[in-house]
């Protein structure tokens, strides 16, 4: 947990590739999923930030 | 037979400003003059068509009146679509023949391929034959399973009947609410579990057969050679047919139109199909360009989140 906390601080990729997918997995679920009309409308809105997100932060050092 | 003297002459008769021209270029520029043409095609054909999309998605306009005003409405289009109860539930039947499709064809695929991969007589033969629906059309296969799903004269209903007892005229495959979403998952399945089988295959006939005589060596049992040797280096290919199967099925469209016509009601209307209707039948063009980005934003994510998983499998 510490050396994850480090590596967000530090601007390493790997934690901040594993919250963009966490992200990316949330949006997909809330978009398909068939529970709450209000996770379905602010799906887009989670996947487009993780998507953006994994995009820029993929160019961080390892 | 080429000439020797050839290159001689096709130097003598090549245009003086021409020549200098060429001959003072760097071998960098050299290559972008080649590279141009592909990059300009790509520009044309993938990202103009894109980015126009996206600008298309914040106004109103339609193809179909081309001398309307084209208004800017902003997110109105994108708030229309994820407020929109129509759209939620084929997002649901999209999700639902995604997993189901994915599943059953991952499963009988890789059980397949493991047949497959056994040596016996007829191996090619068979091989051959299991391949032969991916090669058939969509249009074919989906006019192929209208037919054995018909309740009097299929051949399907007739099968259950043998299984089940049931009487082959009381259930209607495509007709049925509950049984039509089941009905394309099953047509999907037998079209393109040979294509996973393919990629399982290729997989299991990359792992040396060295590795299976150390593990008899070490007196490894077959379920625990399979769960140490064979799944481990077979997954990065069985992840690779996920990646490809996924993206396929969500734009799936051609094999759903024929069998089902996305019915009934709107129990088997798949995104695709329902972009086309707001796209083409309703001519809604500004919202079905942002109907369109929703989807691309979504196979973009979640194909680079496995596209990561895949290398880290691939590095292990």
């Amino acid at each position: 947990m510490i050396n994850f906390l480090q590596g967000l601080f530090q601007l390493r990729r790997g934690p901040w590739e594993m919250i963009a997918s966490i992200l990316i997995a949330a949006g997909v679920f809330m978009l398909m999923q068939p529970y709450k009309l209000e996770l379905y409308t602010y799906s887009f809105v989670v996947t487009l930030i993780g998507t953006v997100m994994f995009i820029i932060v993929s160019h961080f050092r390892d | 037979m080429s000439n020797p003297d050839s290159s001689e002459t096709t130097a003598r008769t090549t245009p003086g400003n021409f020549k200098s021209a060429v001959t003072g270029l760097s071998d960098r520029a050299i290559a972008w003059i080649f590279v141009a043409p592909t990059i300009f095609l790509l520009l044309a054909v993938n990202i103009f068509p894109l980015i126009w999309t996206i600008v298309l998605s914040f106004t109103n306009y339609r193809v179909n009146r081309p001398n309307r005003d084209v208004e800017w409405v902003g997110l109105k289009n994108y708030q229309r679509i994820l407020t929109d109860n129509g759209t939620w539930e084929t997002m649901q039947a999209t999700a639902h023949f995604l997993i189901w499709t994915i599943v059953l064809q991952v499963l009988i695929g890789f059980a397949l391929a493991y047949l497959i991969n056994k040596k016996f007589k007829g191996n090619d033969l068979w091989t051959t034959i299991i391949v032969l629906p991916m090669m058939l059309s969509p249009a074919v296969v989906g006019t192929f399973w209208t037919f054995l799903y018909q309740p009097q004269i299929g051949l399907f209903n007739y099968l259950v009947t043998f299984f089940t007892g049931a009487d082959p005229a009381s259930f209607s495959m495509i007709g049925d609410k509950h049984l039509a979403p089941w009905s394309i998952i099953i047509a999907d399945t037998w079209m393109w579990t040979p294509f996973v089988m393919l990629i399982c295959l290729a997989g299991l006939r990359s792992i040396p057969d060295s590795i299976y005589e150390a593990a008899e060596c070490d007196r490894a049992s077959r379920w625990r050679q399979f769960w140490t040797i064979t799944f481990p280096l077979v997954l990065p290919f069985l992840m690779l047919a996920v990646l490809f199967r996924g993206i396929e099925n969500f734009k799936m469209f051609d094999l759903v139109v024929q069998l089902t016509g996305g019915g009934p009601g709107n129990t088997t209307t798949l995104t695709s199909i329902d972009l086309k209707r707001e796209a083409f039948e309703k001519w809604r063009t500004g919202q079905s360009s942002a109907y369109a980005v929703v989807l691309f934003v979504t196979v973009f994510g979640l194909a680079s989140i496995y596209v990561k998983a895949l290398n880290k499998v691939k590095d292990r």
